[in-house]
């Protein structure tokens, strides 16, 4: 592994899995609990190397439903805990993720995606987003990152936990494969230098500096139907107001656009260097990204194709994300053509090829 | 100790750790887990260590304990008391976390988990109540149900052939788990040594030994559908028959 430290920014050539342990580290995370999954192991092999240099901890669990409630656990502890997994085990991992909306527990998971369903292919896919975005017995009460380069991966991981621990909603960072395995250049740092401040953890339960203090009863069970109801309407009234102040996307040339590629994850890597292809041909072309797939930028999509005729949706799953879109700009008549390629990456050149035959 | 108060009615005596709010407490009348969790709540307070104190309690009838106590608590899913109450004690090593579930939360669901932990030796103390059946659900087979046992899924009676023989779990943990362990199955039937069991249970994670396991052969009369006689025999007699009361590991002393 790259011999670097954050003092001060360092140009560095990484694999994605490399950057997440050092933006853990960057996040003065504290501990990690996994199980070990492909695509996304060199995260916690990268962590065991860091950790002992930074006085940070790490447990290998029996299986990712125990990753993810020691996780909370270490949460609940007052600790910066997180995990990372994929496919399979993002799916064990749901069962944490119900339990973090019901408490508000600020859990952060890396979710490097690999293909579906069932064990599929470790190598790459989007098919996770429904999963992600929405994947318990609940409303989707959590905060989806999802990242498209190596910087952001190091910029965004370290936002899921300011966010998690701001907020006290479960959040992800959801990379894939190709992020996890690839190597490219970014600056990492320390974000305190940069003047970004680092969000303080504290214990939930189990303060044993405060002996005395107030004592706390965390349940995930409720006796009536209203009593839940009040629960689950707060959390949504919190989740509702913390979304406007978390969204986040990317948009170029909706203004005048014909037609707008939309995508997320590394697919909009493709599109966006189509996009610009595009517009030195003088094509009336706009590009559209979320960044945060939940809470999804419906607004600012809304917005962005007022004036255009057509959406091409490409994304690495069949229709995950073009069921987000959907559901977010019900009502317009906009026609949505689906660029659908599950479980295989999506080239610039086949963006281009899809837009030539809109 | 036991005092009058202004009507003169004698009181008897309660925990500290207790939450006086939410007595009387929730479980059937003749259910085992109050008179466990009443050793678990002295035991509390012989040591001294509310204050350090986690109480992590499952699904199962052990959710009804979510404010049972005045100590910091988390409820939280069916089988996952376990890793929780391990994350706690791995980020801070101060607390004294205690897993408190039934047989079909510790054995079944959650049986990779004991297991886990167990050969970790995990620094926890985890406390399980035996009522030979899922209580909460309405009494399934669990398990720990004897052979020949009826509940609602073994309308005839468990047949060994087909659903196995009962999971002897304290002996499981004792066979597995490094040295360190405090291991113990007690029974509501004699809580003066269950307390003493679930005191040795506190003082193990307190020494920060190893894993402490306390077993307790408890009681379940709604679902058994017995009265107050056969209730007793049912734990006396047949469970005890079954599941040997005694302690099964103690942490070697340390030496030098
Ligand atoms: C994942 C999951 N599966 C099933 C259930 C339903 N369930 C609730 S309590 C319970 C059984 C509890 O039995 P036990 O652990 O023996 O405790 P007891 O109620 O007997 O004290 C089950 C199966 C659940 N809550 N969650
Ligand atoms: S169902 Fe059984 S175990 Fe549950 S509270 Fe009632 S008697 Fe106790």
């Amino acid at each position: 592994m790259a011999d670097v430290s954050l003092k001060g920014e360092q140009r560095v050539f990484m694999t994605g899995n490399e950057v997440c342990a050092w933006a853990a580290v960057a996040a003065k995370a504290d501990i990690m609990y996994g199980y070990p999954i492909t695509p996304q192991n060199e995260i916690m092999h990268y962590w065991t190397r860091l950790a002992p240099k930074y006085g940070k901890r790490f447990l290998q669990t029996e299986d990712e439903i125990s990753a993810g409630f020691t996780t909370l656990g270490g949460v609940i502890s007052g600790r910066k805990a997180f995990t990372a997994t994929a496919g399979p085990g993002n799916v064990l991992m749901q069962e944490s993720a119900g339990m973090a909306e019901m408490m508000r527990l600020p859990i952060v998971y890396i979710i490097q995606q690999r293909g579906g369903p069932s064990t599929a292919t470790v190598i790459y896919a989007q098919q996770e987003t429904t999963l992600t975005t929405f994947g318990g017995n609940g409303e989707g009460h959590r905060i989806v990152y999802s990242t498209a380069t190596h910087q952001e991966l190091f910029d965004y991981t370290i936002k899921a936990f300011n966010a998690a621990w701001t907020y006290r909603f479960p959040t992800f960072v959801l990379g894939d494969g190709y992020q996890a395995k690839m190597r490219e250049p970014l600056t990492i740092y320390d974000p305190e230098e940069k003047g970004i401040k680092l969000v303080k953890p504290e214990p939930l339960l189990g303060n044993t500096e405060k002996p005395d203090r107030q004592i706390q009863h965390l349940r995930n069970t409720y006796n009536t139907e209203d009593e839940l109801y009040e629960v689950v309407m707060k959390n949504q009234r919190d989740w509702d107001k913390m979304a406007e102040e978390i969204v986040e996307w990317d948009a170029k040339g909706c203004e005048d656009a014909e037609a707008i590629i939309v995508t997320h994850g590394i697919v909009s890597r493709a599109a966006l260097t189509a996009y610009d292809q595009l517009r030195a041909q003088g094509k009336k072309v706009g590009y559209f990204r979320p960044i945060t797939v939940r809470p999804f930028p419906g607004k600012q999509l809304k917005d962005a194709i007022k004036g255009a005729k057509k959406l091409l949706v490409a994304e690495s799953a069949y229709g995950q994300l073009v069921k987000l879109v959907q559901h977010e700009i019900f009502g317009s008549t906009i026609e949505i053509v689906p660029m659908l390629r599950p479980g295989v990456g999506i080239t610039t050149e086949e963006i281009l090829e899809e837009y030539n035959k809109l | 100790m036991q005092e009058l108060k202004e009507n003169n009615v004698l009181q008897p005596a309660m925990p500290a750790s207790w939450n006086e709010d939410t007595k009387a407490h929730k479980f059937c009348p003749g259910c085992g887990h109050g008179i466990i969790l009443k050793c678990l709540g002295e035991a509390i307070d012989e040591l001294g260590i509310k204050g350090k104190m986690v109480f992590g309690c499952d699904i199962g009838c052990s959710l009804l304990a979510w404010d049972f106590f005045n100590v910091d608590t988390v409820q939280t899913h069916h089988g996952r008391t376990t890793p929780v109450i391990t994350g706690m004690k791995r980020a801070n090593p101060d607390i004294i976390g205690v897993a408190y579930m039934g047989d079909g939360g510790g054995y079944a669901i959650g049986s990779q988990h004991l297991f886990n932990a167990a050969v970790r030796g995990e620094k926890i103390t985890i406390i399980l109540c035996n009522n030979c059946n899922y209580g909460m659900t309405g009494g399934q087979m669990a398990p720990t149900t004897l052979p020949g046992m009826k509940t609602e899924t073994t309308p005839y009676g468990r047949d060994v052939e087909q659903a196995g023989y009962p999971t002897k779990g304290p002996e499981m943990v004792a066979a597995v788990a490094p040295e360190g362990a405090y291991v113990a199955r007690g029974t509501i039937a004699n809580p003066r040594q269950l307390k003493g069991f679930i005191k040795k249970a506190l003082q193990n994670q307190i020494d920060g030994n190893g894993i402490s396991f306390v077993e307790c052969l408890s009681s379940c009369p709604t679902n058994w559908r017995t009265n107050a006689k056969q209730t007793w025999e049912f734990v006396e007699k047949d469970m005890a028959q079954f599941f040997k009361v005694g302690e099964l590991r103690t942490p070697q002393p340390k030496e030098g």
